[in-house]
């Protein structure tokens, strides 16, 4: 049976880069980036994060190392998700770009 | 063949993919359940930003960091008992499977204490919650998230020690080997599992704003 064995000293390189991914995003968030509502600020944060996810998906998860059906179904979950995210912003978002019709009665 | 293969399937291989492919399936329904949280989230905090930033400065960012930490080092002990079970060491993988709920434990115990601390500031939305300064209600709805989401986290993390448990007793009588250890993979997917949605829940809660004081 060809089990795929990752070396130790992966996993531990792998540890090591998301505590120091950590010490970032905190460090990060002492200084002002600048952007509307702290745009900049949460485009860092949310970056980080992101790459820590994919590490852990990657390596601790294995997927690196996964036949193709497992990439289509962690693909497709993550993708649903940008979905569900980014369809509800931009209708949150976009309220108030056009100028409405006064309302009846006014 | 082998004893630990079920009769449907052809070999070992395919019944690991198998296990492995359901395993996904799950972790899929759990990433759209805690997707409407999150999306509920980002709306509300998109609408009353300085509440949101208000109320997270008020988290405690140390026990915040110092339990991301303690949770990635929980990860790193997990993938390390599923390699110990592919190279069929019985010893390492009870060792990490310990250090794994140690880890966990550790995690929920700052989680309570935290807990703790916004029960005596009267940080717990409902009847008794209060907060100075002109927000309040919004102030109310970001704690409101806070415990929701950081609830169900800890939910997950107790049920995957409970996981841990029954997997380091199985593990203890040698059940898993380089040919089966079906149960260690798929737990450790849950474990990291958890781990991703705290690796997102971190900066989102603990880490708005921070820099005007």
């Amino acid at each position: 049976m060809d089990t795929h064995i990752l070396p130790t000293r992966l996993y531990v390189g792998i540890f090591l880069i998301l505590l120091t991914l950590t010490a970032a995003t905190v460090t990060a968030s002492f200084f002002d980036l600048g952007g509307r509502l702290n745009s900049a600020n949460v485009l860092v944060a949310m970056s980080i994060a992101c790459g820590k996810a994919l590490l852990v998906v990657l390596f601790f998860m294995h997927v690196r190392y996964s036949p193709r059906l497992i990439w289509v179904f962690v693909g497709a979950g993550f993708f649903w998700l940008a979905i569900l995210i980014a369809l509800t912003m931009s209708d949150y978002l976009s309220r108030g770009w056009l100028p409405l019709p006064t309302p009846w009665g006014t | 063949m082998a004893e630990h293969v079920a009769h449907h399937f052809e070999d070992a291989e395919q019944q690991r993919e198998a296990a492995t492919l359901g395993m996904w399936a799950f972790l899929i329904t759990e990433i759209m359940f805690f997707g409407g949280l999150f999306a509920g989230y980002t709306v509300y905090r998109s609408t009353y930003f300085d509440a949101f930033a208000e109320g997270s400065r008020h988290l405690d960012l140390v026990l915040g960091t110092v339990n991301t930490a303690i949770l990635i080092g929980s990860s790193l002990t997990m993938a390390l008992a599923v390699q110990a079970a592919q190279r069929s060491r019985r010893g390492p993988q009870v060792v990490f499977l310990l250090l794994t709920i140690l880890l966990g434990l550790a995690f929920l115990g700052i989680k309570a204490v935290e807990y703790g601390h916004k029960f005596e500031q009267h940080l717990v939305p409902g009847r008794f919650f209060s907060w100075p300064g002109p927000h309040a209600s919004n102030v109310q709805l970001f704690f409101s998230f806070y415990f929701a989401m950081t609830g169900m986290h800890a939910l997950h993390m107790i049920i995957g020690i409970g996981l841990l448990i029954w997997l380091t007793i199985q593990a203890r009588r040698g059940r898993f080997t380089g040919s089966y250890y079906n149960p260690m993979e798929v737990s450790g997917l849950y474990w990291h599992f958890v781990d991703i949605v705290w690796i997102f829940l971190f900066p989102l809660l603990y880490l708005i704003d921070r820099h005007v004081h």
